[in-house]
C-alpha cells in the first residue's frame, strides 16, 4: 500500500463508520518502486492530504520529520505546462513525489485506532474483506 | 452462454487458471480496453486524477488510468486476480475487498470511479446473512461519500435482465447521486451498458452527465416506471421521445449509436 492510499483509507467496520479513525502501520516492510513524476497529479491532490496523519504515518515509518504545516504552491505560472513551479517547488514536489506514490509498505499490517481490528497487508496488498458481522 | 456470475462467486470463478486466461485474451484485453477508455471519456476530467478502479481484477482498466496519466487504487475480491496484477507491476495500488462491504475512503477522496464489467456481480450475495438490497445499499452510499463534489462515477456492467439494471440504478440514485444509463451499440448482443453517476451535481438529470455524447441514446432509469407493460424499451423510449417532442423539449435524435471504432493501444 503507498503513503498516498493510506492517507485515505479508512476503517470499514461498521462501529466506526461514524468517526472515521485513521490506520497506522504496524510491522511494515517498505519498498521503493519508481513511478512517473507527475507535478500536476500532486497540485491536485496536496489540498486533500490529511498533513498531520501523513506526518504522523512518516513518523511511525521512521521517515525524516516533514514540515510543520502543509506547503502552499503558488499558482502555476504562465507556459508551466506541466506545473513543476519554481526550483524550490520542484524540490519539494518530488519529494512529496517520493513519499506518496513511490513509497510502499509490502508487508505488515494496518491498525485501526478505534476499533483495535488489524488489516493484514502482504505483497503490498492490504486484506479488507470483514466477516460479515463487522459490516 | 452462462452468466460467470450464474455459476460461482467471484473469487472462486476468477481462480488462478481462469484470472490467467482473462488476462491473456487478446480478444478481451481489446474489449476491456475500449471500454476503460469510454469510462474515463464519460468523466471529463481535465487533470490528472485521483481514481478507484471498482472490480480491477489484473489491471486491465487500470493500465488505462495509467497511460492517460492518472494515479488509481483498485480493489477487487478475487486474489488471483490481484496476483496478476501484482505480476504485471501495474502502478496503481490494489486492495483486496470486497464492494458489497462497502468502499473504505474517508469523505472526499477521490476524483472519480470506474468500474469495468463488475458491479453486476453486487446482485450475487454470497452469504445467507446479507441481502443484495444491503450490498447495494453499502456500495453505493459509500462511494458516494468518497468522491468529492462533482465527481462522477462511470460504471460499465452487465446486468443480467432490466429487472436488475433497474435495481442497480435505483440503488445509486436512493444513495444520493444524480444517474443516467448510456448504452453503446443498443439492440445488439455487443451491447454495453454504462451507469454514469455524479455527486451533488445537476439535481438528478442524467442527460447532464452525457449531454455532450451526440448520437447515443440516454435513458433514465428512474422513469422506468412510465413502461407500459409489454412495451419493450425501444417502443417505450420512442413513445416517451414522442411524448417530449410535443411537449417542445430537446430531444436526442433517434439516431442508431455508429459504432464507434478506436485504435487499441497494445
Ligand atoms: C470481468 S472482471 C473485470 C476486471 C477489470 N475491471 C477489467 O476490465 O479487466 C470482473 C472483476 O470483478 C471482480 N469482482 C467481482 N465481485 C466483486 C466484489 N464483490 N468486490 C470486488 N471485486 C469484485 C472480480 O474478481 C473480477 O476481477
Ligand atoms: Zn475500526
Amino acid at each position: 500500500m503507498k503513503l498516498l492510499t493510506a492517507n485515505f483509507i479508512t476503517c470499514s467496520v461498521k462501529s466506526c463508520q461514524s468517526v472515521t479513525p485513521a490506520l497506522s502501520f504496524r510491522d511494515a516492510e517498505l519498498a521503493r518502486e519508481e513511478i512517473d513524476f507527475s507535478p500536476l497529479f500532486l497540485r491536485n491532490i496536496l489540498p486533500r492530504i490529511d498533513w498531520p496523519l501523513l506526518q504522523r504515518t512518516a513518523k511511525e515509518l521512521g521517515f525524516p520529520a516533514l514540515p510543520e504545516t502543509k506547503p502552499e504552491l503558488s499558482p502555476i505560472a504562465e507556459g508551466d505546462e506541466e506545473g513543476v513551479g519554481s526550483e524550490e517547488e520542484q524540490k519539494l514536489l518530488k519529494e512529496l513525489h517520493s513519499l506518496l506514490l513511490e513509497t510502499s509498505v509490502q508487508s505488515g499490517k494496518l491498525v485501526c485506532a478505534n476499533c483495535g481490528h488489524e488489516y493484514p497487508i502482504s505483497q503490498g496488498i492490504a486484506n479488507f474483506l470483514l466477516p460479515n458481522h463487522l459490516v | 452462454m452462462s452468466r460467470p456470475e450464474d455459476i460461482l462467486p467471484p473469487n472462486l470463478f476468477y481462480d488462478d487458471i481462469s484470472a490467467r486466461k482473462y488476462t491473456s485474451s487478446s480478444r478481451i484485453l481489446s474489449i476491456q480496453s475500449d471500454m476503460a477508455h469510454r469510462a474515463l471519456e464519460l468523466l471529463h476530467l481535465d487533470q490528472p486524477s485521483f481514481i478507484l478502479d471498482i472490480g480491477c481484477g489484473s489491471g486491465l482498466s487500470g493500465e488505462i488510468l495509467t497511460s492517460e496519466g492518472h494515479m488509481w487504487v483498485g480493489m477487487d475480491i478475487s486474489e488471483s486476480m490481484l496476483a496478476i496484477a501484482v505480476d504485471r507491476e501495474v502502478e496503481g495500488d490494489l486492495l483486496y475487498a470486497d464492494m458489497g462491504q462497502g468502499v473504505p475512503f474517508r469523505p472526499g477522496s477521490f476524483d472519480a470511479a470506474v468500474s469495468i464489467s463488475a458491479i453486476q456481480w453486487l446482485c450475487n450475495a454470497e452469504t445467507a446473512d446479507v441481502t443484495v438490497d444491503n450490498r447495494l445499499k453499502t456500495f453505493f452510499e459509500t462511494l458516494y461519500a468518497s468522491l468529492k463534489r462533482g465527481g462522477r462515477a462511470a460504471l460499465q456492467f452487465y446486468p443480467k435482465d432490466d429487472k436488475q439494471r433497474d435495481l442497480i440504478c435505483k440503488a445509486a440514485i436512493k444513495a444520493g447521486f444524480a444517474a443516467g444509463i448510456l448504452e453503446d451499440e443498443p439492440g445488439t448482443k455487443q451491447v454495453k451498458v454504462y451507469l454514469v453517476l455524479e455527486v451533488g451535481g445537476t439535481g438528478g438529470d442524467i442527460t447532464q452527465a452525457v449531454k455532450d455524447l451526440e448520437g447515443v441514446e440516454v435513458q433514465d432509469g428512474r422513469s422506468k416506471r412510465e413502461k407500459k407493460k409489454g412495451e419493450t424499451r425501444r417502443e417505450w423510449i420512442g413513445r416517451k421521445k414522442e411524448r417530449e417532442r410535443r411537449k417542445g423539449k430537446v430531444v436526442k435524435k433517434d439516431s442508431k449509436y455508429t459504432g464507434r471504432k478506436r485504435r487499441i493501444q497494445f
